[in-house]
């Protein structure tokens, strides 16, 4: 059965309210599938029916779920291996090197998923004992979904999960096999606070971070949400910390708060008050 | 062009990989067993093999014993690809040479990252 316009536009609507991200053309395709299993469970025969049913009340236990069912919540280890590489030999070391003093390091995941993204650096970070041995690190992992949040907090990855990016060495002395899956250790796991958080609200603490991780997450948000999106993570960077973008997403036209690090586009540098336009400051919190 | 030898007593299982392994862009050529993959090797080295571990005539970790023997046989990357997913067959694996393993089934996506993790593409 043809998705009426109405639907679409109800199930858009509760999207952007919930989340602040867009039902865009190219993931409408994908909305029948998502949300089959809830269409199942609540005996409904097409999207139709389902968006009729929460028409008007988008804060039903209902309306959370379709929310939940057309989140993306895809990731995987490692993502991007040569950001991780840069990560490792660079942007880290330099870090390091800044807050040798203070031997604090505080990063943020903001858009986590499931959790591969943070175990990922608790991982390099634990591994490199030669600088991070005494160190007192914090990664911060947010996600707007409470689903994906919950499962993070397991540590716990199914077969086709666990290989995705993750090679076999890190696999056997990060991750023990169970019964329900491979789950990451304590010593990882403890080093991680998993929070539900939307990032167009207030940034989840006060403190500044030196690093945040932000990667495609941007990208379901129009113009005007992006632009406050990236005033929000503005205002929980350190003045000489690093956003981390996902590959292929760009600053440039989108905001004038950060400038590309030069020869590694997707680590991006608060930009100097002078660059920043009249509209950005004026979203930035900061 | 990178070549990677299939080993695998599984036609489909070979015809499966050959069409991701080309879609990679690899030049690729197969083998039924162990035996029928050392001789191969012989005559070419491949930049990568993978590779089944039951097979007839000569399991998959027979073979990587005596690849590893042979003066050439460690500059080749060796990515086990089976649906021996238990701990004890990863780490026997491992401590034959393989370079890393997958768990079957896999996609191409997750073949594609392992081989880039073994700097083959």
């Amino acid at each position: 059965m043809q998705v009426t316009p109405a639907a679409v536009r109800i199930l858009a609507e509760l999207l952007e309210e919930f989340t602040g991200q867009e039902l865009t053309q190219t993931r409408q395709w994908r909305v029948g599938t998502a949300l089959s299993s809830v269409m199942r469970e609540h005996d409904c025969a097409d999207l139709n029916a389902l968006a009729a049913r929460i028409a008007g009340n988008y804060r039903s236990p209902l309306a959370r779920q379709v929310v939940e069912a057309l989140l993306n919540n895809e990731t995987y280890f490692f993502r991007d291996l040569a950001v991780f590489q840069d990560l490792q030999d660079t942007v880290l070391p330099a870090l390091a090197q800044a807050r040798a003093e203070k031997r604090r390091l505080s990063i943020w995941c903001a858009g986590c998923s499931t959790g591969q993204e943070a175990l990922s650096l608790a991982m390099m970070l634990a591994e490199n004992t030669a600088i991070w041995n005494d160190w007192q690190v914090e990664i911060l992992a947010t996600d707007v979904s409470e689903s994906a949040i919950r499962s993070a907090r397991k540590g716990c990855y199914n077969q086709f999960q666990i290989q995705r990016g993750l090679d076999i060495a890190r696999m056997l002395r990060w991750f023990t096999e169970t019964e329900d899956g491979w789950v990451a250790s304590e010593k990882l796991r403890n080093r991680i606070t998993y929070v539900t958080h939307n990032i167009l609200e207030t940034p989840p603490t006060t403190r500044r971070f030196d690093l945040v991780l932000c990667r495609n997450v941007l990208l379901y948000f129009d113009t005007a949400t992006r632009k406050k999106a990236y005033a929000r993570l503005d205002s929980a960077l350190a003045e000489d910390g690093y956003l981390l973008l996902g590959g292929g997403e760009a600053v440039r036209g989108h905001t004038g708060l950060f400038m590309p690090e030069k020869g590694r586009p997707s680590f991006q540098r608060p930009a100097a008050a002078s660059a920043r336009s009249g509209a950005d400051a004026m979203a930035a919190v900061r | 062009m990178k070549t990677c030898l299939i080993v695998d007593d599984s036609r489909v299982i070979r015809k499966v990989s050959r069409h991701l392994l080309e879609a990679m862009g690899f030049a690729v050529s197969e083998a039924a067993d162990g035996k029928e993959a050392l001789e191969a090797c012989d005559a070419a080295m491949p930049d990568v093999i993978l590779l089944d571990w039951n097979m007839p005539v000569m399991s998959g970790i027979d073979f990587l014993g005596q690849l590893r023997a042979r003066p050439d046989g460690d500059a080749t990357k060796v990515v086990f690809c089976t649906t021996e997913n238990d701990v004890a067959h990863i780490k026997a694996a491992i401590e034959a040479g393989a370079n890393e393993y997958v768990m079957k089934p896999f996609d191409q996506e997750t073949l594609q990252i392992k081989l880039q993790l073994v700097g083959v593409a």
